[in-house]
């Protein structure tokens, strides 16, 4: 019987690049597929193609292709798995990064590689053009004015399937679902009917299950004296191996790091999951109540249980937009009594940019190693106090002159303040908000470019 | 039966999706997943995070996985804004799921 054997080569856009390269080289697999977009990075990507239009793709996009490209197409000679590679790293820019894929091969002496580009997620022009529409935080998409920045529908696995029927070798999009990019190979392959909800919801618990990488394979799972992960340094990525009938065992390469087995299956299943049952995609409504787990040797995991309802009728655009400035600064107290100057210090800085009159939507003044994370109630469960504290201060402003004010109220503690603060740092950024509003799915349609190989 | 601290018998991980995080809470033994859906009730988990929710305390859910002996919780509102506009040192929540296994069942 005919499987299909596809490996994670990353969970978000900045993730490690080595064990791709080990996935690549020893997987023996057919895809390679490398999920790279986070909520907010097509907004940051699109600000970047603003100051330079061959920009606007993820920054270890060259990186990446340098280390992986080499080991594609490798098996078809000899009758063995053929390795293609799929993407969202095109981000802002799909067709510019083909290019610079394209470029990279020719540079690699990978001649008669094929490149595709899918476009269609960006629908800026389309919600400009209806400004009445509304966000789901409330704005319209007209109250943005010029603040707006990105506009980006969540593609299914459509348009990469039209890519590879292609025949292209890497396919790279900008927004398409996460498990869509792994849905598509499984679509291609074994042919699955577009409406063949159960098999498109097992094939979408796969792509949940790798999308996210080392999460499965022992990445944030160690707790030492209670969740051991194995040489967790050297921690591989996770492949699947994915039937007709799309059953599926999770496992990775002989003598990476990390562990596979059920908890940490679990853990990723669940991960970003809402109501079990309907689990959305572009492609699918996936049900993974009925999902299970079943070791089947060492760092090996077979899922089995998963189906799946018809897709929704919309499809989810995440609008990317200007939202004022966060202004920060932080410094330490340390040895005994850190705790109450640490304390004294918070109150000093509220107090002074209330005096100043720094002009601020809101505020955030919190003690790490104390309060940060989990709010006071739950930080004084802690045995005892800490022998080093940090202050944090951070606060949103609609002008940057304001928000630069927030950070020079906690260096200043260093002459100004209680005894015994160091490493003092300070810094302002720019927000980049994301929203989402639903749009119909017929008004956004994905397109495929190749690019010509040569 | 002895309280116990809820990391003895069951794992979790957080996820975030827009201002929501979603906890995982995972029987170490499917035996004492049982024990997990009598004592963790979405109030007890809202009791919990009572600082962080304020009035978002009323829209925890529950959801069970029988089959992996799991529990998922789901919060809206405790990111206060979600990754891009929170001012919280930890905007995703990530770090959520920790604190709850210090709870009592």
């Amino acid at each position: 019987m005919k499987t299909l054997r596809i490996g994670s080569g990353a969970g978000y856009s900045g993730d490690r690049i080595e064990p791709a390269v080990e996935l690549a080289e020893k997987g023996d697999l057919d895809y390679l597929v490398f999920e790279c977009l986070a909520e907010r990075t097509i907004a940051l990507a699109q600000q970047a193609r603003l100051s330079d239009p061959e920009a606007g793709f993820d920054p270890l996009l060259s990186e990446r292709m340098r280390r992986v490209l080499p080991f594609l197409g490798r098996g078809r000679e000899v009758g063995q798995r053929r390795l293609r590679l799929i993407s969202n790293m095109g981000a802002a820019n799909p067709l510019a990064a083909a290019r610079e894929v394209r470029r990279i091969a020719v540079e690699l002496g990978l001649h008669g590689l094929k490149v595709a580009a899918v476009t269609g997620d960006d629908v800026l022009a389309v919600l400009k053009a209806s400004p009445e529409q509304m966000l789901d935080n409330g704005a319209t998409i007209a109250s943005l004015g010029d603040r707006l920045i990105s506009a980006n529908a969540y593609l299914g696995a459509e348009g990469i399937v039209e890519a590879l029927e292609a025949d292209a070798d890497v396919v790279i999009t900008g927004r398409v679902a996460d498990p869509s990019l792994f849905l598509a190979p499984q679509l291609f392959e074994f042919g699955w009917a577009a409406d063949d909800w159960t098999r498109l919801g097992r094939g979408t618990l796969i792509g949940h299950l790798l999308e996210c990488a080392g999460q499965i394979t022992g990445g944030y799972f160690a707790d030492p004296g209670v969740k051991e992960v194995p040489d967790l340094a050297r921690l591989g990525f996770p492949l699947a191996e994915v039937d007709p009938e799309g059953r599926a065992v999770i496992s990775k390469v002989d003598g990476s790091g990390g562990r596979i087995d059920t908890a940490t299956c679990t853990e990723q299943m669940i991960y970003e999951v809402h109501d079990p049952a309907a689990y959305l995609t572009p492609d699918v409504t996936a049900d993974f109540s009925g999902v299970s787990f079943h070791p089947v040797a060492t760092n090996e995991v077979r899922a089995e249980g998963a189906d799946g309802r018809s897709r929704p009728g919309t499809l989810k655009v995440s609008v990317g937009y200007l939202d004022g400035w966060i202004g920060e600064g932080q410094i330490s107290y340390g040895g005994p009594g850190a705790l109450a100057r640490a304390q004294l210090a918070r109150d000093v800085v509220l107090e002074r940019l209330q005096l100043t009159g720094v002009v601020f939507d809101d505020v955030r003044a919190e003690l790490i190693g104390v309060d940060a994370l989990h709010g006071g109630a739950l930080g004084s469960r802690a045995a005892a106090e800490p022998w080093e504290v940090r202050l944090r201060v951070a606060a949103r402003c609609a002008e940057k002159a304001e928000a630069v004010r927030i950070g020079n109220e906690v260096e200043t503690l260093y002459t100004n303040g209680p005894y015994g603060g160091g490493g003092a740092t300070k810094g302002v950024r720019q927000v980049v908000a994301v929203a989402s509003l639903l749009m119909p799915r017929d008004a956004i349609k994905a397109q495929v470019h190749l690019e010509d190989a040569s | 039966m002895s309280t116990m601290k809820l990391r003895e018998l069951a794992h979790s991980r957080t996820g975030d999706k827009g201002d929501t995080s979603n906890i995982s809470v995972i029987a170490f033994k499917s035996e004492d997943y049982p024990r997990l859906v009598h004592a963790l009730t979405a109030e007890r988990v809202a009791e919990h995070f009572a600082e962080l929710l304020g009035d978002d305390a009323s829209r925890v859910l529950r959801y069970e996985l029988p089959k992996v002996g799991a529990l998922n919780f789901v919060l809206p509102g405790i990111l206060k804004g979600g990754v891009t506009r929170s001012l919280a040192l930890d905007a995703h929540g990530k770090a959520l799921g920790a604190a709850l296994l210090d709870i009592d069942v």
